[in-house]
């Protein structure tokens, strides 16, 4: 009794309170939705009538389901060639911007430009740009220096990298401002010892700047890989996951279990997979990265 | 504790409590049939809610819709109609049905009816429309989409059209060739693609490939060559989408893409993408159902004197034309009552449209009044001469194009409409999305080995049902 009086005069009680709202709506909007969302893949429905208990059988049909393989290997696909060029892309850029004198301000806006453009505005636009046919925007630019013209989106094994090229584009401004900001955290007195040890521009980098943002080049990594294995927007709008399902990923494909086939069980099936899969592997990661996060 | 904390406490708790209020008010209407009524048929009140209210933007038509409410509540005293916007969206449709957003009747087409009806998301309304002075006259092979496997009803058809070749009058005269004699066989098909493309560096012919349009148009262009995608009836349906039919379609497609590279430069539209490009002039011919140049007008703003229409070469001993529609559903929970109201609505508001003089001049004249498309070519709900005759009633104020539209008329009722397949039809068209895009965009693709794949992906989910 006495306690719990310690715990209101402590202010507990208002703490609880003021804690509430969040939590019923974070409670209501977001783990409601998934605890749902895992019964539902155990089950038939059509949200109408009473849900039949299917037990595994959505994610047999899912495992099984010839397009599942395909859109998981496309996942990867996506996700290898967003780390390769979107990954070093914001860090060198940063480095690169942090090292100006004038016009700081002016390169971190334009970085960052794509990013307030709307995604889906952003995607429309560069279908538009990928135009295949010589006056196609890209093609008649390459076309000047004698390239071209090329498939982009219309060819199987140019759709995905096109895909990669436009959500670095549109994705890079964000990251750039988190190195820029990290950058500024890196203490002078570090370049200018490494300076007087006759250190060039790229040793500076190598052995100073990097090892300083390790921590936030680790949560970086993680987040891109997290945020690319859910690739979505891209591939719904550029190419609805043609040509030849070539990309198709786990996303798209469970958008059209749900929307396009009304099929929520399977869709649900494969969502709790997905999560399970990344809850998996970010906890690996952190385990096997730890001893290196030093921030 | 001090006042402050006390405030800060008070405010909370207040914060939290509304929030709770919110999120429990039961305001759900799908808890009481979705439409806050319930109970048995007779003179009891009962409400319902019925979709496809025209925007504000089109006041003459959605003045004509609000006075046909008018009309039918006065006629029926006992019924309350709630107008709605609602346009039927196949991404939308579960949820709103689950959120009890969905009004208690909905147009939606053909070819979503067997999975609605298989997935249980379609009020029964067998008896109600039996009641109906027509129910013996519908046009058996229309009202089998909105019928399962033991004839059931779920659904009205209100309004079928057929497949057809559509085409641009302007581009066919860059070509040198007669926009009043469009192709009649496959082969003028190729050879006109041939030489549009030729004449206008634009695509001569072109083809959907997405969201389950690439397969809707394959099966098209395969019952044109008198193949089929599925045999059998009931639960011996099979898959058969490596018939022979399929074959030639693919072989034509992979001539025109291939070696007379007449089909241009994008090999991804969907409906509404190849709908733009053939309105922009950028697309010779295409195949589509009779009624998009409704759509080309009011979404597309086509100019009327470049479009033309005709039917599809049929060839081959059992060649049919795909045929394609809007059915009018009730919400599976709707009461006895309400499915008895919503039959009331779609017989007043749709079927006398069809079925009466003065309520079809009514809508012909509301259509007209915003301008709207009237007098583009249907398929008959009935029988052909019941069409004829509606059709005349409102001969004098149809305003499109129809002269540029009877190669297609004049011969669409002599072509044996072919249904779609039966059983899992989008999965099917899904399916064959990739099979189409695989020969649009890869010079290599091996049909046979395609096909065999597709087919044996779809028996799979055939046989599982």
């Amino acid at each position: 009794m006495n306690a719990t009086i310690r715990w209101v005069r402590g202010g507990g009680l208002s703490t609880l309170l003021l804690l509430l709202p969040l939590l019923l709506v974070f409670g209501y909007f977001a783990w409601f939705p998934i605890g749902r969302a895992v019964v539902m893949s155990f089950q038939e429905t059509n949200l109408v009538t009473d849900p039949a208990w299917v037990g595994l059988d959505n994610f047999r049909q899912v495992l099984e389901d010839p397009l599942f393989w395909t859109s998981v290997r496309n996942t990867l696909y996506f996700t290898g060639l967003a780390l390769l060029f979107g990954y070093p892309v914001p860090l060198v850029l940063a480095v690169v911007m942090s090292e100006l004198r004038r016009g700081k301000g002016l390169y971190s806006a334009l970085a960052y430009l794509p990013v307030v453009v709307p995604p889906v505005v952003a995607v429309l636009l560069w279908r538009f740009f990928y135009d295949a046919s010589q006056t196609g925007v890209f093609n008649t630019i390459l076309g000047w220096v004698g390239l071209g013209p090329f498939s982009w989106i219309q060819e199987a094994s140019s759709a995905m990298p096109s895909l990669v090229l436009q959500a670095t584009w549109a994705n890079a401004g964000a990251t750039v401002l988190i190195y820029l900001a990290a950058l500024t955290g890196v203490r002078g007195d570090l370049y200018d010892a490494a300076e007087v040890d006759g250190a060039g521009l790229w040793r500076k980098v190598w052995h100073v700047t990097l090892p300083q943002l390790r921590g936030v080049l680790l949560i970086t990594l993680i987040l891109q890989v997290i945020a690319t294995f859910q690739v979505f927007t891209e591939p719904y709008l550029m190419t609805n996951g043609g040509p030849q399902n070539a990309t198709v990923t786990v996303l798209l494909q469970i958008y059209n279990y749900a929307f396009r086939f009304g099929d929520y069980g399977a869709a649900t099936a494969l969502s709790v997979l997905l999560a399970l899969f990344l809850a998996v592997m970010s906890a690996v990661y952190f385990r096997l990265t730890r001893s290196w996060s030093t921030t | 504790m001090s006042t402050r904390r006390h405030l800060g406490a008070v405010a909370a708790a207040v914060m939290a409590l509304s929030l709770v209020a919110a999120c429990g008010s039961d305001d759900d209407p799908a808890a009481d049939g979705g439409n806050g009524q319930d109970g048995g048929s007779g003179d009891e009140q009962v409400t319902i809610s019925v979709s496809n209210l025209p925007p504000a933007t089109e006041s003459a038509t959605r003045e004509a819709f609000l006075a046909r409410v008018e009309e039918f509540e006065a006629a029926h005293p006992n019924i309350t109609i709630e107008p709605s916007e609602y346009e039927w969206d196949v991404t939308t449709f579960a949820a709103q049905l689950a959120g009890g957003t969905l009004p208690t009747t909905f147009e939606f087409p053909f070819t979503d009816g067997q999975a609605l009806i298989a997935r249980g998301q379609l009020a029964d309304i067998t008896a109600e429309v039996q009641e109906l002075p027509y129910a013996d006259d519908f046009n058996p092979s229309v009202l089998e989409v909105a019928q399962d496997d033991s004839g059931n009803i779920f659904a009205v058809p209100t309004a079928a059209y057929g497949m057809g070749l559509h085409y641009n009058r302007s581009m066919f005269e860059q070509a040198g060739l007669d926009p009043d004699q469009p192709p009649t066989t496959w082969d003028e098909v190729r050879e006109y693609a041939d030489a549009i493309a030729e004449a206008t560096g634009q695509a001569g012919f072109a083809q959907m490939s997405q969201n389950n349009t690439g397969g809707w148009i394959l099966t098209t262009l395969t019952y044109a060559l008198g193949g089929r995608m599925e045999e059998g009836t009931g639960d011996d349906v099979t898959a058969t989408l490596d018939n022979e039919g399929t074959r030639q379609a693919l072989e034509l497609l992979r001539q025109m893409r291939w070696e007379d590279d007449s089909m241009g430069d994008n090999f991804l539209f969907d409906w509404g993408t190849i709908n733009q490009a053939f309105a922009a002039g950028q697309v010779g011919m295409y195949i589509g159902g009779s009624d998009v140049y409704n759509s080309l007008v009011t979404e597309n703003s086509i100019d009327p004197s470049t479009y033309g229409l005709t039917v599809l070469p049929l060839e081959g001993d059992d060649a049919g034309v795909l045929g394609g529609g809007t059915i009018v559903g009730v919400r599976p929970d709707a009461s006895e009552a309400e499915r008895d109201a919503a039959v009331k609505w779609i017989d007043f508001f749709y079927m006398s449209k069809l079925t009466q003089e003065e309520a079809a001049l009514a809508d012909a004249e509301a259509l007209v009044a915003t301008d709207a498309p009237l007098g583009t070519p249907a398929l008959p709900i009935f029988g052909a001469e019941q069409l004829a005759e509606s059709d005349a009633w409102v001969a004098d104020l149809v305003n499109v194009p129809l002269e540029q539209m009877m190669s297609f008329k004049e011969n669409i009722l002599d072509q044996p409409l072919v249904p779609e397949p039966p059983v899992r039809a989008q999965d099917l068209y899904a399916e064959l999305d990739a099979v189409v895009q695989a020969v649009l965009t890869d010079e290599n693709a091996d049909i046979d080995a395609l096909l065999e794949t597709a087919n044996t992906n779809v028996s799979a989910l055939v046989e599982a049902g």
